[in-house]
């Protein structure tokens, strides 16, 4: 079975809200109806977002971290979600297991925000229904679209790919990869939701340089400027000569 | 979480009305083993009926407060395999329905004779109808708990104890407000309802206590650690994402402070339980005035409400650990 997830990679992103803003762009601009923001201009502006990137700060002065920690909708594999709604209006499509809301069916009772813990369903005042990431279901199957053009707003969007999509039950895709090969991992594992979202943690990036890779082994008396220079006529050789 | 006044509506209004019905099927049991004086059906039980629909419509029209689409809401009954709020949007209104049909078989005296118990003791319609509300209205209970009790998340609901407190909480207000009734329509039965409100509130004291104790040595199953899935023992929220405020912002917090939530627990401790317990006791002793009985069911019922506000608010939901600083 396919499991299409976003693998967010916490050492490459940077904090600079381009998934967020994309992300807005594209589902404000689709079928399912904008996404109001209220007072955007105000005191107190609010609206609904699928995704947020949060900052935290890990450690104690000076030695700290900052992370910047992208989230949107895990898409449970056991999403908590789906079996409490009365309307049946949220489900996980058996295809490719995204969660979604069927926004003509959903009564905005919140009942399925209580049951997330990872708060990713926010619901719409303006169209008073509850909304969530569709991981760009109207983009990834859009046969107008090139191949390059079929992901999620949020990872095109991302200017150091920090945003990995695909399927995760395929082990041999970029994403299996990515979380075997460099440690993803899943949040709140404590309540067994099993999200199909993953993260790939902090990495301490250091260069790793041997002495002989600096200094030539084949060179012990450093005479490189010291080569001679035989005349043009004359055949030339590396390491031996100059030319 | 952010107690919501149409949820309090819904819950406390038709804990009463269930509590109420029961107490009326109470006395008609009682009464048909001749361990109570009959009730004349026309006056007692349809008027009580009516009283106990009357307090269920009202739990049910404030439920449509709650939805953000409430034109949608015949949807809510299509996912009772799984969804605890879909059984309830299925239980209310048959037990609204059976209510109905028990106040209307009294009115009209409509008793034909289903079958007669071995003593000579014969079992009408009315019982019949009775008996099926009395097991809608304990469904009606146990669904409107469980809503709350199946959220495995939110630890302070995710336990039997949110259920038993939505009967006991429910039929105690119900009793009282039954005791109120007889004081009013048939005096011969305060005594007997006043015992039962009495009993009844002390028990909820008893298992409101409890889900207090554990809840207060709940600890938190996810960290921040856990949250966002970084080992450190000290992570520093700085920014949530929005400069305002979100729906997640306002959803899940209550948004007051520490020494009001602990004011309103003794309120509620005092009101929903000591204060009417103590009334219910006057009528027991033999004075059973009404006022003091109309006393003990309003008292009885804003103590009810602070209570279920006190039970929402208490509740922590996890992704609160995302929302800890703007910015």
């Amino acid at each position: 079975m396919t499991q299409l997830a976003l693998v967010i990679d916490l050492n490459v992103c940077v904090g600079c809200q381009a998934c967020v803003t994309n992300c807005k762009e594209w589902n404000t601009s689709g079928d399912a109806g904008p996404m109001v923001d209220q007072n955007p201009y105000g005191k107190d502006p609010t609206g609904t977002f699928f995704n947020r990137v949060q900052t935290f700060e890990v450690g104690e002065f000076p030695n700290t971290e900052t992370i910047h920690f992208p989230k949107s909708c895990l898409h449970c594999e056991d999403p908590p979600c789906v079996p409490v709604c009365p309307t049946g209006a949220s489900y996980k499509r058996k295809e490719d297991g995204i969660v979604l809301v069927d926004y003509d069916k959903c009564i905005g009772c919140k009942y399925c925000s209580w049951a997330c813990p990872y708060g990713v369903r926010e619901f719409d005042e303006s169209q008073k229904v509850m909304k969530k990431c569709t991981l760009c279901v109207d983009r990834i199957y859009d046969p107008n679209m090139t191949e390059e053009e079929r992901r999620p707003a949020c990872v095109r969007a991302c200017p150091t790919s920090a945003r990995l999509y695909g399927d995760i039950h395929d082990p041999e895709s970029e994403v299996s990869h990515a979380i075997r090969e460099a440690g993803g991992y899943q949040l709140m594992p404590e309540w067994g939701t099993s999200p199909a979202n993953h993260y790939l943690p902090r990495r301490k990036t250091k260069l790793r340089l041997r002495h002989d890779e600096i200094e030539r082994a084949d060179n012990p008396l450093k005479i490189d400027g010291l080569l001679p220079k035989p005349s043009k006529s004359e055949p030339s050789l590396d390491d031996v000569t100059s030319w | 979480m952010h107690p919501a006044f149409s949820v309090i509506f819904l819950t406390t209004l038709i804990g009463v009305g269930q509590g109420l019905f029961l107490a009326l099927f109470t006395a008609q049991s009682y009464a048909l083993f001749d361990l109570l004086p009959k009730q004349d059906g026309h006056a007692f039980y349809a008027h009580g009926s009516l009283i106990a629909l009357l307090f269920l419509i009202g739990g049910l029209v404030a439920s449509f407060f709650h939805l953000g689409r409430p034109e949608r809401a015949w949807r809510s009954a299509t996912q009772w395999r799984t969804s605890w709020l879909s059984r309830e949007v299925i239980v209310l209104p048959a037990f609204m329905g059976t209510v109905f049909l028990y106040g209307i078989a009294h009115l009209f005296d409509f008793k034909p004779v289903v079958a007669t118990l071995p003593g000579g003791i014969a079992i009408d319609l009315t019982v019949v109808i009775g008996a099926v509300g009395w097991v809608l209205a304990f469904a009606l209970y146990v669904c409107t708990g469980m809503i709350y009790a199946c959220l495995r998340f939110l630890r302070e609901w995710h336990s039997s104890l949110t259920v038993i407190n939505y009967i006991l909480l429910g039929g105690a207000s119900g009793f009282t407000l039954a005791t109120v009734f007889a004081a009013a329509a048939a005096p011969d039965l305060v005594r007997f309802f006043a015992g039962w409100a009495a009993i009844i509130t002390l028990l909820g004291l008893v298992s409101r206590a409890a889900s207090l104790v554990r809840n207060a040595r709940l600890k938190p199953k996810s960290t921040l650690q856990s949250a966002i899935g970084i080992k450190h023992p000290k992570i520093v929220q700085k920014a949530q994402g929005f400069m305002g405020s979100s729906f997640n912002t306002r959803e899940f917090f209550h948004g007051k402070s520490v020494g009001f939530l602990r004011s309103i627990k003794w309120i509620f401790l005092l009101l929903a339980f000591v204060v009417p317990a103590l009334l219910l006791a006057t009528a027991l002793t033999g004075v059973g005035a009404l006022g003091l009985m109309l006393i003990a069911f309003v008292v009885q019922y804003l103590g009810l409400m602070a209570e279920r506000w006190f039970f929402f608010a208490q509740a922590n939901h996890p992704q609160n650990l995302y929302y800890q600083a703007i910015g």
